[in-house]
């Protein structure tokens, strides 16, 4: 739905006067960053920086962040999984069976973006100790947070698609043709909700790469403690990471905004 | 049980037809089916947010004591405070008024359309991903050796750390606070501009009114809740963010969530016990107010945005 809002938005002058303005001001840090990388210690152009950190010269420099973005992947790929088992399930149950609890659950859902990492950090000490000793200490384990962390966001790109289709007609229709709750779930649901499941995975991806917060006063080594760390040492190296990962997160953001735009012309056509 | 939202053009199909007995039974089994998901927030949300803030009202011994609480009193602490709380502000109205500039600017645009789309991309990345890489990118520009440091020095003559490092204490802050908190700003206000109707602006031509006049008496009272609630959600937002400061400035403790980092690896700062949980305690508190006023100004703000 396009509001035609022709006549309260600005003219086309002022509107790219701001745009540009504020465009170029925001464009400095990361135009900057990108010069940073490429310039020598006279200020001449190079690509030494970045050959350097591929061609695998030093260990110290790339070592730390490989095995950071290794730890970050997993984490990714084990928050993703704790937010299609055991969130989307959740909110799919809530849905169907429980609406009257919808407030409650969006209430839980949207709270941790009200308390602080850093508070949370504080008790989730103590817990970690407990999990060291029952699970292990394997970077996996950081997914438990995580999931809480990613969880408002996840909550809303969900809870978009189920508000998008009619849960109930779909499942009782499904169930009196003979289907059992499986068959509906996987066969029925999922593919329903496809768009929010991706749109809740690619943000939950998002967030865990760029967590630092929880993961530092763990001591846990992830891609952003990596950057911190090779920071001191090689600060070039930080800066190219720095602008690959803001890059991808651009990129993964930008494809859930123009996939979202698909389908809202589909409906509309 | 019938569902309040049925859309148009569906039929309820099947619904309400069951014995009453089996859809009590089935019900209790599927609140079972509530039940993990409900466990796990409460081990990982609720447990340690309780532990946090508990763990400032007992002593080591397990009993209950006000004594950490004394923290908050001690002239450090209070400086913190005051320190996080001048910073949220100044970075709050700022990135407020220069985030709703851009919302202006982007207004009449299609929200699906090619400029709304990336806009809202970057937002997002910059807003609530960038943390500590905000951090490299403010060093690699206006630290001692940043591209726009050594610009201004070899081209301009102007040295921007004549006064001395700023960049690495609190006043180098603003300036990557600033750099989350407008595109936040412009993620959380846009929609209400968005939501301002066309058919009010035509309203108010017909009736003789000018285009001035359409935002003095129509659109800025309109927006002005929502305005407010977003600056204190941008407020809340630079009081518990940790990563970009942790990232610049490497040492001291000038805000509250340093602090806090720094009692935890310390354990004997300021020769006081369970100074983190007293710390996050009273971040909780400053965040809670915030959060409420914030509750009670969108739901006047929510009004107009049908």
């Amino acid at each position: 739905m396009s509001r035609a809002a022709g006549d309260i938005g600005p003219a086309p002058v002022t509107r790219w006067i701001i745009g540009a303005l504020v465009g170029a001001i925001f464009a400095i840090p990361l135009v900057s960053t990108l010069l940073y990388t490429l310039q020598d210690a006279d200020g001449a152009l190079t690509l030494d920086h970045w050959i350097s950190l591929f061609s695998a010269a030093n260990p110290s420099v790339i070592k730390p962040l490989t095995a950071g973005l290794g730890n970050s992947l997993v984490l990714a790929v084990v928050t993703v999984v704790i937010v299609i088992v055991l969130l989307a399930p959740t909110m799919i149950l809530v849905n169907l069976r429980f609406p009257g609890m919808k407030a409650a659950f969006e209430f839980i859902a949207l709270l941790p973006i009200s308390i602080p990492a850093i508070v949370v950090v504080v008790g989730l000490t103590p817990i970690y100790l407990q999990i060291g000793r029952t699970l292990g200490t394997g970077a996996w384990t950081l997914a438990f947070a995580y999931g809480v962390t990613v969880l408002p966001f996840a909550y809303r790109s969900i809870q978009a698609s189920i508000d998008a289709v009619d849960l109930r007609t779909l499942t009782e229709a499904s169930r009196s043709l003979g289907a059992n709750w499986a068959t509906v779930f996987i066969t029925v649901l999922v593919p329903n909700l496809r768009s929010g499941l991706l749109a809740a995975s690619l943000i939950s991806i998002a967030v865990v790469l760029g967590e630092f917060t929880i993961a530092s006063l763990l001591n846990r080594q992830v891609l952003q403690t990596a950057l911190v760390v090779v920071g001191k040492i090689d600060p070039y190296a930080s800066a190219i990471f720095t602008l690959l990962a803001l890059t991808f997160c651009f990129l993964l953001l930008l494809a859930l905004g123009f996939a979202a735009r698909g389908r809202s012309r589909k409906v509309r056509s | 049980m019938t569902s309040t939202a049925v859309p148009n053009g569906t039929l309820p199909v099947g619904s309400g037809l069951r014995a009453p007995g089996r859809r009590v039974r089935r019900s209790s089994l599927a609140g079972l089916g509530l039940a993990p998901f409900l466990v796990y927030v409460a081990l990982f949300l609720v447990a340690p947010t309780i532990i946090a803030i508990g763990s400032g009202l007992f002593a080591k011994d397990g009993s209950f004591t006000l004594a950490s609480f004394a923290a908050l009193g001690d002239p450090v602490i209070l400086a913190t405070f005051w320190n996080s709380t001048w910073l949220s502000l100044l970075t709050a109205v700022v990135g407020a008024l220069v985030g709703a500039l851009v919302c202006y600017a982007l207004l009449g645009l299609s929200p699906t359309g090619f400029v709304r789309t990336t806009v809202d991309a970057a937002c997002g990345v910059l807003a609530q991903f960038g943390g500590v890489m905000l951090a490299f990118a403010m060093i690699a520009t206006i630290g001692i050796q940043g591209v726009l440091t050594r610009f201004l020095r070899d081209a301009l003559g102007i040295d921007i750390f004549a006064d001395g490092a700023w960049i690495y204490a609190l006043p180098g802050l603003i300036p990557a606070y600033l750099y989350f908190q407008v595109p936040l700003m412009v993620i959380t206000f846009m929609p209400a501009v968005a939501a301002l109707r066309a058919s009010w602006a035509e309203a108010n031509l017909t009736l003789g009114g000018t285009r001035a006049g359409f935002w003095l008496h129509v659109g800025l009272p309109v927006l002005a809740p929502s305005f407010l609630a977003s600056a204190l959600l941008l407020f809340a937002n630079a009081f518990s963010s940790y990563a970009t400061a942790a990232a610049l400035a490497s040492q001291g403790s000038q805000i509250v969530p340093l602090q806090i980092r720094t009692a935890l690896t310390s354990e004997t700062l300021l020769g006081r016990e369970n100074l983190a949980g007293v710390l996050a305690f009273g971040m909780i508190v400053v965040i809670g107010v915030v959060m409420c006023a914030y509750a009670l100004v969108q739901r006047r703000a929510a009004r107009w945005q049908r």
